[in-house]
């Protein structure tokens, strides 16, 4: 967390959550005070059922839940992820992130001390990506029906003049960049889960991807012709899902995809795909052959140097996803039936 | 050593396939026994690199795919009764006849996915007041520590520890494979990692008995093609022996330790495998003078045998009889997300490799759009 950033608990008569704090009633306003204090904006000061707020024109309008376990991990916690995964929702429609409404669903007998810390953060992060929190919801259900916070953002952006941002426009040819190294999100939250928890200093990428995005929807406009962010089922995935709703053939080639040498081997030793692996800060762009030598020069610029430019669409096997491997062999990159899981052999 | 990139190196890789491409002369069907080689055989492509007179033929996939609904029903029904169910992660997915591990996960069933058995142990010993269930899987290579962690039990007195042996060997599996007339496979790549514990004798007696050539191989790109070349120069010679190519790791008697522990833990049953049948001799139950750590008698599991998909040709797939579209399941009544067979349950089994590949263009066409790939 920021250093410079404040964000003392406030005095309360209650230390944990309880069902009257999602009454309506008093212990409802004594919980929310603090919380309008935090968030302050004059929307959200209204302290009505929604927000009023104004957009340049088109918008795009993104929802998304967030029920991560456990709550704090290594480079953040529930409540970065919140602000991060819906502003690049926004992003990745080719939008400015600008509004964001947030749900809590508490749990009985979470400790105000944690809920506090996590509003803080949702705090930095929407302060960071230049986003308002202008209205929201907070629902209590009793001990044992939640898993202590649950949070639910949904964000309205202005979309950027220039953008026209969808699988169908991708074209044979054109070639797909990444901004960074894959899967440290979903170790991160591995090496401190119950029952796994190993040492490492991986931490998790989460991160805005909007300012990326906008720049390069400025310089290149409509010559930018596909944005999906890697989140569950990570970069593959992302892949699977483009080939799929563009009818394009994709070919990716696995060593130009960045792998952190820590996840890796955690990968390694676990018995997981790292391309497979959940990432929370991570784009894939597919843009026009012309351009992609300066869109990767321009990502890289923008924060993310180890930006790569891992395949192309092709030609052939449309819907599909082919990976030429480390040593040239080739093999489909499907949609996992389901989760991935550890293998034991 | 860098295990993550020195048995991966191109430009061996290249040198090696060169020498395979070099000494092959006629067509060969080989079959690689682990899944785990199929996994980084998969994974790495390097069936589209091989010379096209290679077929690989893929395994029975891994333990944990063979496991017959009848276990998992049983596991099924012990989590469905209380008790804390722990296994690997895979296991998890591995349909029963009723449903999964993950199924009665959802439906309310304590079902923990573990790495070590020894965690399991830890939870019997923290919660004293429940049951606490490892639905132990594997092949030779995991049934050590399997058996490990019952000695760790039995030396804490832990009273609320048991398990539920589903172990499997591999030798008994391709004995089994070869004594069918019909079976079309000319040589194996042994499992690596299970010769580690066991060595190599039972694979030079295999291979005298039904004069086929074996060669015990590795996981990573070298070490599979280094396998693969070692048994092409076995084939084209005419020699049926058992080599080792993974001497990095494995010795000839294997792991005495290891083995000891087994003989003093586990003893061979029949064992039924998904899409195979029973096969003499080719399970691990634990011995009897550890019954109270046995599941199946500790809560006098049903031994009643459930109906095998009456219709899943795995056994003629293994046997490279069949190529995975000749089943008339295949694709309609049995895909990745209601896999019937082994070889759908696992995502590198033959099935499912078969499944994930329609679309492409065949190996040929594929290998050719390589050297045209921008």
């Amino acid at each position: 967390m920021n250093p410079a950033f404040s964000c003392p608990l406030p005095k309360l008569d209650f230390s944990e959550i309880q069902l009257g704090h999602g009454s309506g009633g008093m212990l409802m306003q004594k919980l929310l005070e603090p919380v309008f204090g935090l968030f302050s904006h004059p929307a959200l000061a209204e302290q009505h059922d929604g927000a009023i707020v104004s957009t340049a024109g088109r918008i795009a309008i993104t929802t998304d839940s967030f029920v991560v376990s456990p709550l704090f991990f290594p480079g953040g916690d529930i409540g970065t992820l919140a602000v991060h995964g819906t502003v690049n929702d926004l992003a990745m429609c080719g939008a400015r992130p600008r509004y964001l409404a947030l749900g809590l669903i508490l749990e009985e007998g979470l400790p105000i001390a944690e809920l506090w810390k996590v509003l803080c953060s949702i705090r930095q992060a929407a302060n960071d990506c230049s986003v308002a929190i202008v209205t929201g919801d907070t629902k209590v259900v009793e001990r044992g029906k939640g898993d202590r916070i649950f949070l639910h953002t949904t964000g309205v952006g202005d979309l950027h003049p220039e953008a026209a941002i969808s699988a169908r426009r991708m074209e044979v040819g054109d070639r797909i960049l990444l901004n960074g190294p894959v899967g440290d999100h979903g170790v991160a939250i591995l090496s401190v889960r119950e029952g796994l928890s190993f040492e490492s200093a991986i931490e998790s990428d989460t991160a805005p991807l909007h300012r990326t995005v906008l720049r390069l929807l400025d310089r290149f406009g409509t010559q930018i012709h596909f944005l999906r962010d890697a989140t569950r089922g990570g970069v593959a995935t992302v892949l699977a899902e483009a080939a799929q709703q563009g009818g394009k053939g994709i070919e990716v080639e696995e060593a130009l995809i960045p792998v952190g040498e820590e996840v890796g081997s955690a990968c390694e030793l676990l018995g997981l795909d790292p391309l497979y692996v959940a990432c929370e800060g991570r784009f894939v762009a597919v843009v026009a052959p012309e351009i992609a030598e300066e869109a990767l020069l321009e990502i890289q610029q923008s924060g993310w140097p180890q930006a790569a430019a891992i395949g192309w669409v092709a030609g052939e096997h449309p819907g599909k996803t082919l990976l030429r491997s480390a040593i040239g062999g080739r093999r489909p990159l499907p949609l996992l039936p389901g989760e991935q899981l550890p293998r034991i052999c | 050593m860098k295990l993550l990139s020195e048995y991966r190196d191109p430009e061996l890789v290249l040198r090696l396939l060169g020498k395979i491409e070099a000494r092959i002369t006629r067509s060969w069907r080989i079959m690689e026994v682990c899944g785990g080689q199929t996994h980084n055989l998969v994974k790495y492509g390097i069936p589209s690199l091989l010379p096209q007179a290679i077929t690989l033929v893929h395994g029975p996939g891994c333990p944990v795919c063979v496991t017959p609904r009848r276990l998992i029903d049983q596991a099924v029904a012990l989590a469905e009764r209380g008790v804390v169910l722990c296994s690997y992660g895979d296991m998890l997915r591995v349909p029963g006849s009723r449903k999964s591990l993950r199924e009665a996960k959802a439906g309310g069933a304590d079902v923990r996915m573990l790495y070590s058995p020894l965690e399991a142990v830890r939870i019997a010993r923290e919660n004293p007041g429940r049951e606490v269930v490892f639905f132990a899987v594997g092949f030779e290579t995991t049934a050590p520590a399997n058996g490990l962690a019952v000695a760790h039990a039995a030396r804490e007195g832990l009273r609320n520890f048991s398990l539920l042996s589903a172990h499997v060997l591999v030798p008994p599996a391709m004995e089994a494979l070869l004594t069918d007339p019909d079976c079309r496979i000319d040589g194996f790549l042994a499992a690596g990692h299970v010769c580690t514990v066991m060595g190599c004798e039972e694979y030079e007696a295999l291979a005298a008995r039904h004069r086929i050539p074996i060669v015990v191989t590795g996981f990573e790109p070298l070490d599979l093609l280094q396998g693969i070349l070692e048994l092409v120069i076995l084939l084209e010679e005419g020699r049926a022996e058992a080599k080792n190519a993974y001497g990095r790791v494995v010795r000839r008697e294997g792991n005495p330790e290891a083995r000891a522990l087994l003989t003093r833990i586990f003893a061979r049953v029949d064992r039924e495998w998904r899409g195979i049948g029973t096969i003499p001799g080719s399970g691990l139950d634990l011995r009897s003078e550890w019954k109270a750590f046995d599941a199946r008698v500790k809560f006098a599991l049903d031994p009643e045998k459930s109906e095998e998909a009456g219709e899943c040709q795995a056994g003629k797939i293994l046997k490279g009889i069949l190529k995975p579209p000749q089943c008339p399941l295949f694709g309609t009544k049995c895909t990745p997300i209601a896999p019937k067979g082994a070889p759908m349950v696992s995502s590198e089994g033959a099935c499912a490799a078969y499944f994930h590949f329609a679309g492409f263009a065949s190996g040929a066409e594929t290998k050719e759009s390589v050297a045209s790939a921008p």
